[in-house]
């Protein structure tokens, strides 16, 4: 009808519509802005604005002696402030070349997946209410709620922590620790069923989800996306096996990969289906460590002093949202010269643009939660 | 017999002035249908937000009482949160932005009321408890359900804000799509009894049986009135108008206090009205459940009469509005575009396939 003699639309001047999502907006994750050029209910463009929960973090690192930035990079992901420690501390040994005792490696990865497991049920619950369903959030804080018990068990702490440190960890693990980590996973795994009945087969999930902002392999590695959001786009990496560092290369498990089981590979759907999987298996490898943990002082290998020598240093991680990086340089002193952070978070947000193009509003949050962004991690 | 007949019977009775008599007849069941609107929000989210506490593993209100009973410790408990919440409602500040259009934006909240209000007059709580029974009943039921998008659409568009109008206008597409499937089925016992008013429809369900298990057909047409009732009240998952995750509170977002309780009021009365009518039409009106099986001999067991009869429709209704929450704290939203597809590509066509069958069934049984 667009060639209609009877409606002449030519000289209509149309322009798109600016809406601005954030930085308060329900569904944003924090303080994350949306300028999003809108016509009707379709996305021509979107840019996302950072750089409110800004900390200078990095900045801050150049001022304190090494110890003193691990509690900075807990407040990092505050959802996952075990990994982020954890990072941390291995980009310093890197520095100082430590050996680090066997239990305390166990110790790490026990509660770097016990932080996994909380972050991703954290993920589904919040995919869910982004979605509109509000159940699966309740739920699922329950979970994670036992974790933080067990967290708050082990460290005092039930958010930021402040445990790995740079050659071992702050405390050793409480007498019951470990009985009550099998107990909660005892219960935790037959539970998980419910998540499939109440969203993952969920016909109008799945209609949500299902094909929207698919993610190409190619598209995917050029932006420098990392983590669950990588792997379900097809790429079958994880620096757990990738390179593995810890423990991780004693443990069987396995890393699961988007199939498009339900739609295209690399869409909404796959990237929840990731996540939830990689629950699966971080309770595989916490049953693992559980069962063999060694015998020993955690305190064993800890620094009087941190003084690395003069160069530089990088090292990766895999949190739950990606890799995360530690490029940290030492001139000799005890106060690193320069401490940079690789944001997975970050490289991951960079493609919603990319993704929600040509998307309708309700898409972007889609889109914008499968991502699982966490905005004290951007912006530092 | 309607309720403003008996009003009026019992005034004439009384010798009083005709127009004092009029007025009469207009201003008491005008003033029980309000009242019956407030008991009702009252006690729906009250329901709502136990029965989501339940399904979410949770309490829910525990501590707000009514003169000193608090309800015990068990799952009834908070029974007078939803009343402090009305008070706290009618006590808030009411807001108003400045580059609203402030007439449109008062206007709308009660346009949005009356609208619900109305359509109560035509929906019936029992055989006799019908505030008026006109002989175009459900046609005029259909004709008032629709005048509430006028205030939605006013509500999004005077408030000024971008998130208000995307809001006003899901909601204009959603609910005057929806209307179409509504029609359509509400023709079902139009077709079969032959009449359009309350009384015929459940006349001829009593006499012959529930139209939900009449044919095939109307079964269908049950499950497409009622879901596209649930689009009709903006709920969940057809909640888009207003959906929380995106468009912050949609139409209402720049609403507050006594305004925004109105537009509560009617989301909760258009569930009630739409549970009432799918009750009426396809659930056999006021007729007692215990007719269907005929295991019990004599007619006195059936649990009929007036009161009954207002038991029964009031207890169909309940179940009908307890689904409604039911699926609200199950299912995700759909996107635009897919109830769009769910309306017109799925309902609409099924619906009139469904009309054609049911006059073919009709002709033929």
């Amino acid at each position: 009808m667009s060639d209609s003699k009877l409606i002449d639309n030519s000289n209509i001047n149309t322009e798109d519509m600016v809406l601005n999502m954030g930085p308060q907006h329900p569904s944003t994750h924090g303080v994350l802005r949306l300028k999003i050029h809108t016509d009707g209910e379709v996305v021509s463009k979107i840019e996302p604005i950072i750089g409110y929960l800004h900390r200078c973090f990095e900045k801050h690192s150049e001022n304190l002696t090494y110890e003193q930035v691990i509690p900075f990079t807990d407040r990092c992901d505050y959802l996952s402030s075990m990994h982020m420690t954890h990072a941390y501390s291995m980009a310093v040994e890197k520095m100082l070349d430590l050996e680090i005792p066997e239990r305390v490696e166990y110790i790490r990865v026990i509660t770097a997946e016990l932080q996994r497991i909380a972050s991703h049920v954290f993920f589904i619950g919040v995919f869910g209410l982004d979605l509109g369903a509000i159940t699966p959030v309740t739920w699922m804080f329950k979970d994670r709620e036992r974790i933080i018990d067990l967290f708050e068990m082990l460290t005092g702490a039930r958010l930021l922590y402040n445990y790995v440190w740079p050659g071992g960890v702050s405390h050793d693990i409480p007498e019951k620790f470990v009985q009550r980590t099998k107990e909660f996973l005892d219960e935790f795994e037959p539970k998980l069923v419910e998540i499939d009945q109440l969203l993952s087969t969920n016909k109008i999930f799945i209609e949500r989800t299902a094909d929207v902002g698919v993610l190409d392999k190619d598209i995917a590695i050029n932006y420098g996306v990392s983590g669950p959001t990588l792997r379900a786009s097809g790429v079958d990496f994880d620096l757990r096996k990738k390179e593995p560092y810890s423990i991780y290369d004693k443990l069987d498990f396995e890393v699961p990969v988007g199939k498009g089981e339900m739609g295209t590979v690399g869409d909404s759907w796959d990237r929840y289906n990731v996540r939830y999987l990689e629950i699966k298996e971080s309770i595989k490898i916490l049953r693992q460590c559980l069962d063999s943990i060694p015998e020993g002082d955690v305190h064993e290998a800890l620094p009087r002093k941190i003084r690395p020598k003069k160069g530089t240093i990088y090292s990766r991680y895999e949190s739950s949202r990606g890799d995360v990086g530690f490029y940290i340089k030492s001139d000799g002193k005890n106060i690193p010269s320069r401490v940079k952070m690789r944001s997975p978070a970050f490289s991951n947000l960079c493609i919603l643009p990319y993704l929600s193009e040509g998307w309708m509003i309700s898409d972007v949050i889609t889109i914008l939660g499968s991502l699982d962004i966490v905005l004290g991690e951007i912006d530092r | 017999m309607s309720f403003v007949d008996i009003i009026i019977n019992l005034l004439s009775s009384l010798e009083l002035n005709y127009t004092l008599t009029l007025l009469l007849a207009v201003v008491i069941p005008g003033l029980i249908i309000f009242l019956l609107m407030t008991v009702n929000a009252i006690v729906a989210v009250y329901m709502e937000r136990k029965i989501s506490a339940f399904m979410q593993d949770r309490l829910g209100p525990m501590e707000v009482g009514i003169f000193g009973f608090k309800g015990g410790k068990k799952f009834w408990g908070g029974i007078g949160q939803t009343i402090a919440d009305a008070v706290k409602l009618l006590a808030k500040e009411d807001i108003i932005p400045k580059d609203a259009d402030k007439f449109m934006m008062i206007l709308a909240p009660f346009i949005i009321f009356i609208a619900s209000f109305i359509t109560f007059v035509g929906v019936p709580l029992s055989e006799n408890f019908l505030i008026s029974n006109f002989n175009i009943g459900v046609l005029y039921i259909l004709a008032m359900g629709s005048v509430g998008v006028i205030g939605i659409i006013l509500a999004g568009w005077a408030s000024n804000n971008k998130w208000s109008l995307y809001g006003a206008m899901r909601a204009a597409a959603q609910i005057i799509s929806y209307e179409i499937p509504i029609g359509l089925t509400l023709l079902l016992p139009v077709i079969i009894s032959g009449g359009l008013d309350v009384h015929s429809i459940v006349d001829w369900q009593l006499e012959n049986r529930w139209l939900i298990i009449h044919s095939p057909f109307t079964f269908i047409g049950f499950f497409i009135f009622f879901v596209s009732g649930i689009a009709e009240t903006n709920r969940v998952p057809f909640d888009i108008p207003e959906s929380e995750s995106e468009l912050v509170a949609g139409w209402m977002t720049e609403y507050s206090g006594f305004r925004w309780s109105l537009f509560f009021l009617s989301e909760y009365t258009n569930m009630l009205i739409i549970s009432l009518v799918a009750s009426f039409v396809f659930l056999g009106g006021w007729g007692s459940p215990l007719t269907l099986f005929n295991i019990i001999p004599g007619d006195y067991m059936y649990l009929d009469g007036p009161m009954w009869g207002l038991f029964w429709l009031l207890s169909k209704a309940v179940v009908l509005i307890f689904v409604m929450m039911w699926f609200r704290w199950t299912f995700p939203r759909l996107r635009v575009d897919q109830l769009m597809y769910l309306c017109w590509k799925v309902f609409i066509p099924f619906s009139i396939a469904n009309m054609l069958f049911v006059g073919m069934w009709e002709v033929l049984f």
